[in-house]
């Protein structure tokens, strides 16, 4: 059986690509998309703790974290085609117009 | 135990020979004469129209949205299902509020038109 | 088997009735023809209303509900009402606000209700998938609120900012809940704290989750360095919706991190309680000197928002050090007072920006205490609530949080907290003297107050001046409200 700290070390990898794509990428759905691994990757720990503990709690966390993940992608897919309309262009850099 | 893992890494040794083989093979010993016809996209002979890159029109990206969400709201009928004979009333009448507000969202789209795709 | 008893549901009473009001308001929505919508307003109003008196009326018996996910205390009895009370100046204040830039749609409203629901249930859940999901519902709620101004290219972009910062976090309070629940078997904060409470529980695991959550948190609350979004979202969306996010989800992100940090990390030894005393000093500082500098008004109060989080955290640091219910009740009264003050400031600079907020700029309200003196005048108390001026409830706020960090001994923290509200006083009083005594045409909107509006303005300016001149029932209050059931 492969051990937990696999699944976990994953996780880990798994969050930290995303973390970091949030931070370099520079177009707002790959952005967007980083945040859906790093939920992804909570989901993968959720399902890896709850198995190794017998614990089924976990499972159901998943659930939740799926039904909200989604919800999040349709608010912020209307966000990205509202901010489309208004501007023409998806890139991070140019999301500037309040600065200081 | 070990000897299992052999066998599949032997397995994966033969695939990538086998496909590369094939692959380069055909690349090195075949002939190639591309004429305008051979190179089309569809060599049946049906002529392609516009580009693949069009815009897609906004609803298309609306149906999109509303579909992942009635989707994904619809996960939570699984683990229901499963245990819906061990809760009984209860069971079903928190499904029916559930549903009956999902309903509410429904009705909400379908009266604001979204579902509407000749606008 | 677990079913649903009737006390459990008195339990959750405010937050259902909150809920069926706001799918009302939806449904009805596309049935109400566009001169109308108003109508709708007033009755998310009703609901607001009737959530609270559902409560007056029907006082459930403290406890825990639905197998202990809901903590019914006084903590989050006390919680639920200032959400109810935002809820209501917000809906007051924007009704015509709505109709004056064309943008009445009654999504707003329902989208108001919502994000009530989830906020309510983050100060009231003992539970942390509960409180992801309470985070989850408010935030989706507010990062359309701030994107309202559809064909406002700022809006846009603050909703934009606003989401996927906002996502972020939560992804890091996410994974922070999983390891909790990976290390001890448990989400609910009871068990987890009975868990904790065994020696030799506490690893650095532990507390790397509990750092998790608690970068989720401070993106919420916009703590140094999670505030980078602060100042553009709060500027970009309209205005009543930043009287609104700047008070309600902070408000409800702090409960949790009382309910969380307080339940949980005593035993953590001193790692959490830095954690805490560093961002404070931080988020003081840099929230304070950022303002000095700002030409907008939405910017500098955005920045202010940023110190007045700071000052919350050193009554947060204070709770923890000394372990006493004062340093938690200062919080409680400093997070009311500063509502009424926030609330009460934004929804007045959103009749004063004019049709469209075209004039947000400092400048535009030069002479403004002539040309508009009612207006000027209630602008000035907000003003020098936020900096602290005494007979005002902002004094009284400051003072508590200030007194309570120094009977915890955190000598050091408080004077950086009283310099820094002696710096925050240059920018607030900027303001003022730039509508009284520059000379100048005032650029900002002179039509007179609509009344809904007037009486939102009116409501806090007596609590203002009610809690800085009899601070001593709130005080009470917030006492007896500060210790959570877990």
């Amino acid at each position: 059986m492969v051990p937990l700290s696999h699944y976990i070390a994953l996780s880990a990898i798994l969050f930290v690509i995303g973390a970091a794509g949030f931070i370099f990428r520079r177009n707002i759905i790959t952005v967007f998309m980083c945040i859906e691994l790093m939920l992804n990757a909570v989901n993968l720990a959720f399902m890896a703790f709850s198995r190794f503990r017998g614990n089924l709690d976990g499972q159901l966390f998943v659930f939740f974290v799926i039904v909200v993940a989604a919800a999040e992608a349709a608010v912020g897919l209307a966000l990205i085609i509202s901010l489309y309309r208004s501007r023409d262009t998806l890139a991070i850099d140019e999301l500037d117009s309040m600065k200081l | 135990m070990e000897s299992g893992y052999l066998t599949i890494l032997i397995y994966i040794g033969a695939v990538v020979f086998l496909s590369a083989a094939i692959l380069g093979m055909s690349a090195w010993v075949g002939v190639k004469r591309p004429t305008r016809e051979k190179l089309s996209p569809y060599e049946c002979g049906i002529q392609p129209v516009g580009d693949a890159r069009e815009r897609f029109s906004i609803s298309f990206y609306l149906v999109g949205m509303l579909f992942i969400l009635f989707d994904v709201e619809a996960v939570f009928l699984y683990p229901w299902a499963v245990v819906y004979k061990e809760l009984k009333w209860f069971g079903f009448t928190e499904m029916l509020l559930y549903i009956l507000i999902l309903l509410a969202g429904y009705v909400y789209i379908w009266k604001k038109g979204a579902l509407d795709w000749s606008r | 088997m677990t079913t649903v008893s009737i006390p459990d549901v008195m339990r959750i009473l405010p937050e259902l009735i909150l809920a069926g009001f706001a799918i009302l308001v939806m449904l009805f929505e596309p049935f109400v023809p566009a001169g109308r919508k108003r109508v709708l307003g007033w009755i998310a109003l009703l609901g607001v209303l009737v959530a609270g008196m559902a409560f007056t009326w029907a006082p459930p018996n403290a406890g825990m509900a639905f197998s202990g996910s809901i903590a019914a205390d006084g903590f989050s009895y006390f919680f639920i009402f200032l959400f109810l009370t935002i809820a209501a100046l917000a809906l007051l204040g924007s009704i015509n606000y709505l109709e004056r830039d064309n943008i009445h749609h009654a999504e707003y409203y329902a989208l108001i209700l919502f994000s009530t629901v989830g906020m309510c249930f983050m100060a009231a859940s003992a539970e942390l998938i509960m409180i992801f999901l309470g985070l989850e519902i408010s935030s989706l709620s507010t990062y359309v609120l701030a994107g309202f101004r559809r064909h406002d290219p700022r809006s846009n972009e603050s909703a934009m900012k606003y989401f996927l910062l906002g996502s972020f976090a939560t992804a890091f309070f996410l994974y922070g809940i999983a390891f909790v629940y990976g290390l001890t078997g448990t989400t609910n904060l009871v068990d987890l704290a009975a868990d904790l409470a065994q020696p030799g529980k506490w690893s650095t695991l532990t507390r790397a989750a509990l750092i998790l959550m608690f970068v989720g948190l401070a993106f919420k609350v916009s703590t140094v360095p999670f505030q980078i979004w602060t100042p553009d979202v709060y500027q970009g969306a309209p205005a009543p919706v930043t009287a609104f996010l700047s008070t309600g989800p902070k408000a409800a992100a702090f409960a949790v991190l009382v309910r969380i940090f307080l339940g949980l990390a005593g035993p953590s030894g001193p790692a959490a309680f830095w954690v805490i005393w560093i961002s404070a000093a931080l988020t003081m500082t840099v929230g304070n000197f950022a303002a000095l500098l700002q030409k907008n008004v939405k910017r500098m109060l955005a920045y202010s928002a940023i110190a007045h989080a700071g000052y919350v955290l050193v009554g947060l640091a204070a709770a923890m050090a000394s372990g006493s219910t004062e340093g938690a009740s200062a919080v409680l009264f400093y997070l009311a007072a500063y509502a009424f003050m926030n609330v009460g400031a934004f929804l007045l600079i959103a009749h004063l920006a004019g049709p469209g907020e075209g004039r947000t700029e400092i400048s535009d309200f030069t002479g403004l205490g002539r040309a508009a003196p009612g207006a000027a005048a209630c602008l000035t108390v907000f003003m020098l609530s936020l900096s602290g001026i005494p007979s005002t409830a902002g004094f009284f706020a400051k003072f508590y949080v200030f007194r309570a960090s120094v009977h915890a001994g955190l000598i050091g923290l408080t004077i950086i907290a009283v310099l820094n509200s002696v710096v925050s006083v240059y920018y607030y009083l900027n303001l003022v003297v730039t509508m009284y005594m520059r000379e100048g045409e005032p650029q900002a909107a002179r039509t007179p107050m609509p009344l809904p509006l007037y009486s939102a303005i009116a409501a806090s300016l007596f609590a203002i001046f009610y809690l800085g001149l009899y601070p001593n029932h709130f005080l009470l209050l917030s006492t007896l409200s500060s210790k959570p059931l877990p």
